[in-house]
């Protein structure tokens, strides 16, 4: 187990190598120069001079190998450079987002876990009943809405049947629990109603599966409780795929709540990533860009791992 | 279902003449499925009973219903498809059907125990065999831990499974079939039950293995005093254990008896047929098998009168009344009008058709020293790799319009040897000289030509078919593009092939889904057919189908082979079966030719241990004849193909092996004329 631990993360290497290549050389082709947005943005008269000065100062006038072993050196003593725009090391600029993005990922895994499991087990084990009809019209509805959409229905159910609104500032969670709750449920939930719509659906299938297979009657013919058939029988087989499921999800929300996080005025990695990529800030979007492959690649070998304990075919072979 | 009926109410169960009150007794059971195209009524007025300590066996074709008998006994049909509809089943003085759920998962796995068909997915892969164990054990009898796991050791040990403690904490995953199916023989005498419900037991384990299952469970039975319903389509198995027989056939029982009477004078024309269409090891029969035409009906639309009787070689008009199961004396029972007069003489085989002669000289197929490894990949991450000989030196020669059989059990190299020679595989090492071309270097033009000349027939006639192409498509294809006919030319020939193969030629309108296994198989022939082949790989073509299928499609083969002068490769597992169409016999173990020799030399006089192991090993359909054969199971399991014994590769199973014979590897040496034989013991 630890040896294939180790072997996977030593395959991460390529892997991350390769995105850093594609992210360094996609951006530099891509059109689009900071300098020019910086100092010329509003139409301002600022000399070629200036800009070539500027551009000398962010390093933009080194040759593209020259950069890219630099950004490299940087990537492994873990200095990412400086903001391009602020100035600020990228660093303290992902740091001080990071947290906010996770909880709201973390929270939205949770909730959807909790509601995905209980109904997608119910919903196959009930199938073809009024209660299976209800929990699927629940999680087409989690899939078909989208979850900004439903963020500004919660904001606005918020003020005006309660007259009452989430607080604007963030607050971190040690800072203050329940202040920082009560911020951060309203997305997690909107975001978590999606995730959970997705994860019971797989929960559901999976479920029904299982229930067809030949050591489900095996278990019954030994005369097992009903309970424990779906419990110990049925579930550590059909929560298999599931995992699969909820871990790519969460990786995905990390990059992915740009939109949530603009609808309730979150200050976190996904709206960075729009204002770094608005205003062609190469430095900090590499950053994320590596950011968001390391927590994709991680998520995948946390899911295996978590097969490799969950099955014990894949552990032994 | 919630008012249990008083202990006055339940009529008592009928007391048979001997006194003796049957265990379990089914009573006018009906059961019906609903499908997409109808309610099917799958078991229709079956009534059959299983006196204590007796073994009965359930026996009949694919879809007769007699599976599902045994499952409504256990009431895990599976719901809301398949129900009761009718019947009682009376157990221990209990309507097992009105009972409340309940009290029904406190009898099963207690009382009655079911032991199912497939060991590879009957056990649950995420649990440690321990835990399936010791689940009835806590449910039923409320054993701790540590009484569970004493109690599990002790029935490791009584179905034969060595070093059980440690055994207990692996999962199913790291058992072989025969393996699991042991484990899942003592999940079932966890409880000590009254009755053990086998269903299929050994259908999907190799000849030696599935022996030593069944010598197990009828040890244990009789031990234990444990009551046994055996359901299984393997006559020998009936023939072997079981001390009476019910035969189903399309949802009714058509016979019921003592095995005795059943096998000297089946009463029924059903069983007549399934008893003649069977190819039988101890009896040498040239010609063709008296098979049943035709095909059992659907159930979503029975015939009236008699179910057999479309079927039925002595139909007469009375045949349109529904014929009652009645005793015929003896307590043989027959659903038959003419009961009285069964069994009919056989019929005179015709003298195979022309027992066409094989033509000297030139073989058309001679293999060569033919070997094949293959790399794999060791399970764990830094494993390695090992070889896997899979073929190893095998040589053998194929005269035109002859069969040489090729037997053994699963990881044998068989099916390798099959791929090889039609170059789907390409050797390590060796020649394949067909018609004198060496398969083996010949180039990919040259190659691509040969292939019209050899064709192949797939053991699983549902997958080797593109469901998306109808009948006639997939038989016209190869006549369409590689033998440049044009539309209406192949229209012709794809007729004739229909012909050719027993099809109706209306048939080619159809798609694989809506033919039955025996039509595929033969829609798999025309196929191969259609290119006008030398020679024919047969890779099981008929281990899938049914009995009385089965005999068919090997009838058809072995005219084709006399029509047409087609030389064939039958690869199969089934002794008898290969006998029945081979001119010579070549078995193989662990990548290894064991013996080659004619087919009456191979069966009369087998020399190698490992080949009279397996004629042991097959039950033959005969219960005088199984009564005074020893029971001689072959133990131990087959050796991984990964790590083979050294020397020999059968020394670790054989009966005569002594220390020398891990030493060398033996040849394979002629014994007698034309007999060869690759053990040093000879």
């Amino acid at each position: 187990m630890i040896r294939y631990a180790a072997r996977r993360i030593a395959l991460m290497v390529p892997t991350l190598l390769g995105v850093a290549l594609l992210t360094f050389f996609m951006l530099r082709v891509l059109p689009g120069d900071i300098v020019e947005v910086k100092l010329r943005a509003d139409g301002g008269h600022v000399t070629e001079e200036i800009l070539t000065r500027e551009r000398a100062r962010l390093g933009l006038d080194r040759p593209l190998p020259t950069q890219f072993v630099n950004w490299m050196t940087g990537l492994v003593t873990f200095d990412l450079g400086d903001s391009m725009w602020t100035g600020r090391p990228v660093a303290e600029e992902i740091g001080t987002r990071i947290g906010l993005t996770l909880q709201v990922s973390v929270m939205a895994a949770i909730i959807s876990v909790l509601i995905a499991i209980p109904l997608g087990t119910i919903s196959a084990l009930f199938r073809d009943t009024w209660i299976d009809y209800l929990v699927r019209i629940f999680t087409i509805a989690g899939l078909a809405v989208p979850s900004f959409w439903l963020g500004m229905l919660t904001i606005l159910t918020l003020l005006t049947v309660f007259h009452w609104s989430p607080p604007v500032t963030y607050t971190p969670f040690f800072e203050d629990p329940l202040q920082n709750m009560a911020q951060l449920i309203w997305p997690a939930l909107a975001v978590g109603y999606r995730y959970a719509a997705v994860v019971a659906r797989m929960v559901r299938s999976s479920i029904i599966e299982v229930m067809r297979e030949d050591y489900i009657r095996t278990a019954r013919a030994k005369g097992v409780f009903e309970r424990l058939v779906v419990s110990r029988h049925a579930m550590r087989n059909a929560l298999l795929p599931a995992v699969t499921v909820i871990g790519l999800e969460f990786a995905f929300l990390v990059g992915g709540l740009v939109v949530t996080e603009q609808v309730f005025n979150l200050n976190g990695i996904g709206r960075l990533f729009v204002d770094a990529v608005s205003r062609s800030d190469f430095v900090l979007i590499q950053s994320l860009v590596m950011l968001l492959a390391v927590v994709f690649v991680t998520m995948n070998l946390v899911i295996d791992m978590l097969y490799g304990v969950l099955d014990p075919r894949v552990r032994y072979s | 279902m919630n008012n249990l009926p008083s202990l006055e109410d339940v009529t008592p169960s009928p007391v048979l003449s001997g006194g003796i009150v049957p265990l379990l007794s089914v009573e006018d059971l009906q059961i019906e499925f609903t499908t997409g195209r109808g309610t099917l009524r799958a078991v229709d007025g079956v009534s059959w009973s299983v006196l204590p300590g007796e073994t009965l066996a359930l026996v009949g074709e694919s879809g007769c219903g007699k599976s599902v008998s045994a499952l409504a006994v256990m009431r895990l049909l599976t719901k809301p498809a398949g129900r009761v509809v009718g019947g009682r089943i009376m157990f221990q003085g209990r309507d097992l059907l009105s009972l409340p759920e309940g009290d029904m998962r406190a009898i099963r796995g207690r009382d009655i125990a079911m032991i199912f068909q497939e060991p590879m997915t009957s056990l649950n892969p995420v649990l440690t065999i321990g835990l399936q164990i010791a689940e009835p054990l806590k449910i039923h009898l409320g054993m701790n831990d540590a009484e569970a796991r004493a109690r599990s050791i002790e029935l490791l040990g009584l179905v034969g499974i060595a070093d059980a403690e440690r055994r207990l904490g692996q999962y199913p995953h790291q058992f072989s079939g025969g393996m699991r199916q042991r484990v899942m023989i003592a999940i079932g005498l966890a409880c000590d039950p009254r009755l053990i419900i086998a269903d299929e037991p050994t259908t999907a384990l190799d000849v030696t293995i599935q022996a030593q299952i069944l010598e197990l469970m009828k040890n244990l039975s009789r031990r234990l005093g444990i009551t046994l319903v055996i359901i299984t389509h393997n006559l020998g198995v009936v023939a072997r254990y079981a001390d009476r027989l019910a035969v189903m056939y399309a949802g009714r029982i058509v016979e019921q008896g003592t095995a005795d009477e059943v096998f000297s004078a089946p009463r029924h024309p059903y069983t007549v047929g399934l008893l003649r269409s069977v190819p039988r090891l101890d009896q040498a029969r040239h010609g063709s098998l008296e098979t049943i035409e035709g095909l059992p009906p659907n159930l979503l639309n029975p015939p009236t009168g008699c179910r057999f009787a479309p079927r039925c070689r002595w139909r007469q008009d009375i045949c349109a009344t529904d014929p009652a199961l009645r005793d015929i004396g003896g307590g043989q029972r027959s659903a038959c009008h003419f009961a009285e007069a069964m069994p009919p003489p056989p019929e005179a085989a015709p003298r195979d058709v022309a027992r066409h002669r094989i033509e000297a000289g030139t073989p058309l197929l001679e293999v060569r020293g033919l070997t094949k490894h293959f790399d794999v990949r060791l399970p764990g991450f830094f494993g390695g790799s090992a070889l896997v000989r899979a073929a190893e030196e095998v040589s053998f020669t194929i005269g035109r319009g002859e069969t040489l059989g090729l037997v053994g059990e699963s990881g044998c190299g068989k099916t390798t040897v099959g791929r090889l020679v039609l170059r789907l595989e390409d050797p390590t090492a060796g020649q394949i000289l067909f018609d004198g071309e060496d398969l083996a270097t010949v180039s990919g033009s040259r190659m691509k030509a040969l292939r019209t000349r050899i064709q192949v027939i797939f053991q699983d006639p549902f997958s080797s078919l593109n469901p998306r192409m109808s009948v006639a498509a997939t038989i016209a294809e190869p006549l369409l593009k590689r033998l440049g006919f044009k539309a209406p030319a192949a229209r012709d020939r794809v007729a004739e092939l229909l012909d050719q193969v027993g099809l109706l030629r209306d048939m080619g309108e159809r798609f694989p889904h809506q033919l039955s296994g025996g039509q595929r198989q033969r829609v798999g022939i025309a196929r191969a057919l259609a290119m006008e082949p030398d020679f024919i790989v047969c890779d099981e073509p008929v281990s899938a189908l049914d009995v009385s299928i089965q005999g068919q499609i090997v009838n058809l083969l072995s005219e084709l082979q006399a029509k047409l002068g087609i030389a064939y490769l039958f690869i199969a597992h089934d002794l008898a079966v290969v006998r029945h169409l081979s001119h010579r016999i070549v078995v193989m173990y662990l990548g290894r030719v064991m013996e080659i020799a004619d087919r009456d030399a191979l069966y009369s006089q087998p020399l190698h241990p490992y080949t009279r192991a397996l004629l042991d090993a097959a039950p033959i359909p005969d219960p005088v004849v199984e009564r005074v054969r020893a029971p001689r199971a072959l133990g131990g399991e087959l050796p991984s193909p990964l790590f083979p014994p050294t020397g020999c590769v059968f020394h670790t199973r054989c009966p005569m092996a002594g220390p020398e014979c891990a030493m060398t590897v033996p040849p394979l040496r002629e014994i007698h004329p034309g007999h060869m034989a690759a053990c040093i013991k000879l």
